[in-house]
């Protein structure tokens, strides 16, 4: 479409309406003598509405606004990873250098390093046919990942040329029968999902070295987690140990309308991050973007599209690419923001009516695929949710469990007792345990699910005793009872709180999870039988062999101390 | 020149509407002459070719269709200088201390710009407030936000007081300045603060903004912005360590709420507009540290809390942007114990990067976690004793509950000019974990139990 021109007829807040443009729905826009960024949402006869990804403070009618013709699109190319970007894909950093430290209006800035050039080796050559999918050639992106340039959607042909050699990633490094350019830099509008050969039923675990999450709740890669909670539960802790830890090839981390100052705790904390895979850094291959809760509200609309495509375009290249966005609950009250502006008709507390479709169309970005040139990749998606006053009734919380799978509840009162990670057990829950499984007990152990279930069931019961417990005290209980509220003392304690500020608790691999969950039940069995055979209750709270689990998660040398603690406590059972 | 427009067409509630002007910008400043003379300020909140309409910061009574109407090409600025430091302002700016204008260094957009977020750098230095359930439980760092959560009747002032008197970094001295904001207090209370200020002697490095109860309710929605600016050019400027405390939230909330209804838009929870979580960040975020630059804004925001209820938007929204929240207790209060610092439900999130070997004590983490622990289940206990009484309880849990107890009267209560340095609230700490056997402390390690573990 041409490029068109128009006037500005109305400015309220980030929402603008401009009269003579010719526009399509989601076209980029720039407004105004400071050619602020902005997006078409709406269009009623010559009236079109659009939407500012900047303070529109000062603009007045009259002043032009230019349709760039584009539906909001991000350069995906080497140079994304180690990026840090704000909504709509504009590089902290190089605004900071060229504006200050303030953001100012009206910056423009390529998304990617446009002088770096790139060691480009090509995996064809003349002639070779050229369609979607087809590998054209590799550029090592950074000492992790190896970035793999691939024929975008729409493009075919022969190729008529292609050389090796170092390139910007706008330099052409070869050409097309039809005369097409080949550079390293591809476009791709971030509301259209990237198009793959077909969907895969998620099988193997995404590894997060959290023990709540291995053993009880697991994620697909490929899955979609919600991560729902009040403020002070543990979100953003959580959501960023699963980004230092998970087994993902590719990190992507949305800081969506959250806390400058957090933010600036990932931004500083994640470029010195070890790679615990690679020994290199962490942010060579992780991507993140900050869209803090005082930048304008219609690039935080945008920036999880952002983030899931860049996701996507990775997964492309066959990685596995885990996506954290913190939260999704400040993307819906952009959107619902801006559908007020738009004078919409509301549905539940205001929020749009369409607020449903779009986490599920967002969330259903997520999965394992078979891409176009045939290999295997997946995007997982783990979303905070901050649902206001912690009730889970509300819209967004209630949505969201429509698509996702896994669902880690955070909970207050854990937190208030300082039980970190503070995941509630018991509303908690994982739809991926089952697909999981066989994974689990052929890599780990035969009894991995057997284990979990028991673990499970002791809190559970655990639960139902406390009530009890509230109305008569403990020591009203039967021995027995007595018993399973000590191993499920012993379960939350010594398993399931885990210190993500501990250099060895912070991360636990899958054979000391099993490990430790097996030497729990080891106790537990020993000590019901002899409670039947007589030994009495307080001997069995008393045991010193127990009380020695709680070291293990701290102790990198594990197997030994296990091995020693059984020893321990078959010798203590003997002796009772 | 500029042009005067005589075309108001409607006035409603705090809103005025102006037809046939030129182009007018958004956000831009308005000034409106009455007939009887007297003037007015506004401020533009949604303008077209046809029709501008202008929120009056004084409330609109006295206006009617004859009044003149000025657009002054500008957004609201306010006049910056080194030497407002001991002066005393109304809600718009104006010095109401009867002394002379302020002669500007220079003139800054109160909205502010976002600070970049690669531009920021971590808040680490821990601030000493002398008060121990902030100290060692919520502790506050240089560049945080960290509201109170109070109710209607609560000391709430007292302790913001007392945090502004006692506030310092160990071992630094360095520039500081308290900016203080009425939004919408009664005049007493105001005057308590004033006073204070005066008696202490940190009147001539505090910056007073006064929106009283009494003062136009609109006037509360530029309040907090002129004050931050302020804050802004003494931190970044002039390398100051600013405070801003900012009382009360909730009536700016409800000046927020005021607007969106006048506007006729559509209402998010309990009536608040639904931008309200993005206008109350652009408040909050103005917190902060950048890199390179010596000043820093830390926040302290109140807020009553509308029934003592912490899911209302208002704390709500707050507690979603904020880096944690120090919230009161009634009970607290009625037990005649100051400061009613709850310390369960209230957190400082930034509370890791500031203590710990070199900035507080090595023991900090440990002895929080521990005492937030044994509180929290001897509270529990309480609900237990009152269905099957104190003698139905284990040892173990006859300890908790004592502990409770003491902890409320020796660790929570303390005076309202005590000024206990961190390593007296800690040994407080241990002196209270100390009643407990060694092996119930789980969350302490040995070597920690061995040299600070009494008895």
């Amino acid at each position: 479409m041409a490029r068109s021109t128009g006037t500005l007829f109305r400015i309220a807040g980030p929402v603008v309406v401009a009269k003579g443009l010719a526009a399509r729905m989601y076209d980029v826009v720039r407004v105004g003598k400071e050619r602020l960024m902005g997006e078409v949402i709406q269009i009623g006869g010559e009236k079109v509405t659009i939407q500012v990804y900047e303070d529109t403070s000062g603009l007045k009618p009259g002043e032009s606004v230019e349709n760039t013709g584009q539906p909001l699109s991000l350069d995906l190319g080497p140079g994304l990873l180690t990026s840090i970007y704000d909504g709509v894909q504009r590089p902290l950093p190089v605004i900071r250098a060229a504006r200050g430290d303030f953001i100012q209006r009206g910056v423009e800035a390529p998304a990617l390093d446009q002088e770096k050039k790139w060691d480009f080796t090509p995996a064809l050559k003349k002639g070779d046919a050229v369609a979607p999918g087809v590998l054209i050639g590799t550029v090592q992106e950074t000492p992790a990942i190896l970035h793999k340039v691939i024929a975008p959607p729409g493009m075919s042909g022969s190729v008529k040329s292609i050389s090796q050699g170092t390139f910007t990633v706008n330099q052409p490094f070869g050409e097309l029968s039809g005369g097409e350019k080949l550079t390293l830099m591809q476009k791709w509008p971030v509301r259209r999902p990237r198009p793959v050969k077909e969907k895969l039923r998620p099988e193997t675990p995404l590894v997060t070295g959290q023990r709540i999450f291995d053993g009880l709740f697991p994620l697909a890669k490929g899955g979609v987690a919600a991560i729902p909670g009040p403020f002070g539960a543990g979100k953003t802790v959580t959501q960023q140990t699963l980004a230092k830890w998970c087994d993902a090839d590719i990190i992507v981390y949305v800081g969506c309308g959250e806390r400058g100052n957090e933010m600036t705790e990932v931004l500083t904390e994640f470029p010195h991050l070890k790679d615990p895979r690679s020994g290199g850094a962490l942010m060579n291959r992780t991507v993140l973007i900050a869209n803090t809760s005082n930048m304008p509200v219609a690039a935080r609309e945008a920036s999880v599209y952002t983030g899931v495509t860049i996701a996507e375009y990775y997964r492309d290249m066959g990685y596995n690419v885990a996506l954290m966005a913190d939260s999704t609950s400040r993307w819906a009250e952009a959107m619902r923001e801006i559908s007020s502006r738009l004078e919409e008709m509301p549905g539940e507390e205001g929020y749009p009516a369409y607020l449903a479709s779009r986490l599920a169309e967002f969330y259903e970005r997520a999965g394992r695929v078979r891409t176009l040139q045939g290999a295997e990749g997946s995007v997982s998606i783990i979303g905070a949710v901050s649902p206001p006053g912690g009730d889970f009734s509300e819209p967004v919380t209630q949505n969201t469990l429509r698509v996702v799978k896994a669902f880690w509840a955070l909970d207050a009162r854990l937190a208030q007792r300082r039980h970190f990670p503070s995941i509630n057990w018991l509303t908690s829950y994982s739809l991926y345990k089952e697909s999981l499984a066989p994974w689990f007990e052929g890599r780990v152990s035969k009894d991995w699910t057997s284990l979990t279930d028991d673990l499970l069931a002791l809190l559970q019961e655990e639960e139902k005793l406390l009530e009890i417990v509230q109305l008569v005290g403990s020591d009203a209980l039967p021995e027995k009872e007595q018993l399973t509220l000590e191993i499920a003392r012993m379960i939350r304690e010594f398993f399931l709180q885990q210190n993500a500020y501990h250099d060895v608790d912070t991360f636990c691999d899958l054979p000391k999870t099993f490990q430790m969950m097996k030497t729990i039940k080891f106790f537990g069995d020993k000590a019901y039988k002899a409670l039947e055979a007589g030994a009495g209750i307080q001997a069995l709270t008393a045991m010193k062999s127990k009380d020695k689990l709680a070291d293990v998660k701290f102790e990198k040398d594990y197997q030994k101390l296990l091995d020693q603690i059984r020893k321990d406590m078959e010798k203590e059972f003997a002796s009772l | 020149m500029l042009k005067e427009y005589k075309t108001v067409t409607r006035v409603a509630g705090p809103l005025l509407f102006v037809e046939k002007t030129d182009a007018v910008g958004y956000g831009e400043l308005v000034s409106i002459k009455l007939s009887d003379g007297s003037v007015k300020n506004g401020q533009v909140l949604d303008t077209s070719a046809d029709l501008v309409v202008v929120q009056v910061f004084e409330g609109t009574s006295g206006i009617d269709r004859e009044a003149h109407v000025k657009f002054l090409g500008e957004t609201i600025q306010l006049p910056v200088s080194g030497e407002m430091l001991g002066r005393v302002f109304d809600g718009a700016g104006r010095p109401i201390d009867g002394g002379p204008p302020v002669i500007p260094e220079k003139r800054m957009d109160i909205t502010g710009a976002a600070i970049n977020p690669y531009a920021r750098s971590s808040p680490a230095d821990f601030i000493q407030t002398g008060i121990s359930t902030i100290d060692a439980t919520n502790t506050l760092v240089r560049g945080q936000k960290l509201p109170i959560f109070s109710g209607a009747g609560l000391p709430h002032n007292h302790i913001a007081l007392q945090i502004a008197r006692q506030a310092k970094v160990v071992g630094q001295e360095s520039a500081f300045a308290v900016v203080f904001v009425a939004m919408g207090i009664t005049s007493e209370e105001a005057q308590a603060f004033i006073r204070d200020f005066e008696e202490s002697g940190s009147l001539n490095r505090a910056v007073v903004f006064l929106n009283l109860a009494d003062d136009p309710a609109i006037e509360r929605l530029i309040t907090p912005r002129m004050a931050l600016t302020t804050a802004e050019f003494l931190a970044y400027e002039k390398d100051m360590h600013v405070l801003v405390i900012l009382t009360d939230m909730t009536n700016y909330c409800e000046a927020l709420r005021e607007i969106g209804a006048a506007r006729e838009e559509v209402p998010g929870r309990r009536g608040y507009p639904g931008y309200m979580y993005t206008d109350l960040a652009s408040i909050y975020e103005r917190a902060g540290m950048i890199k390179e630059r010596k000043g820093s804004i830390t926040q302290l925001p109140i807020l009553t809390m509308v029934g003592d209820d912490i899911t209302h938007p208002i704390p709500d929204l707050t507690g979603y942007i904020t880096e944690g929240q120090i919230v009161l207790a009634r009970d607290l209060h009625r037990k005649g114990v100051y400061p009613p610092i709850d310390i369960l439900p209230s957190l400082s999130r930034l509370m890791n990067s500031g203590i710990g070997p070199g900035k507080t004590r090595e023991d900090h983490k440990q002895v929080s976690d521990q005492s937030y622990a044994n509180y929290a289940e001897g509270r529990d206990l309480r609900g237990l004793v009152a269905i099957v009484g104190e003698d139905a309880l284990s040892e173990r849990d006859r300890r908790l509950l004592k502990f409770a107890e003491q902890f409320e009267l020796r660790f929570v209560r303390q005076g309202r000019h005590e000024d206990r340095s961190i390593v007296r609230t800690l040994e407080i700490g241990w002196e209270l974990l100390s009643t407990m056997p060694k092996n119930e402390l789980t969350r302490i390690k040995e070597e920690l139990k061995a040299k600070f573990y009494k008895g």
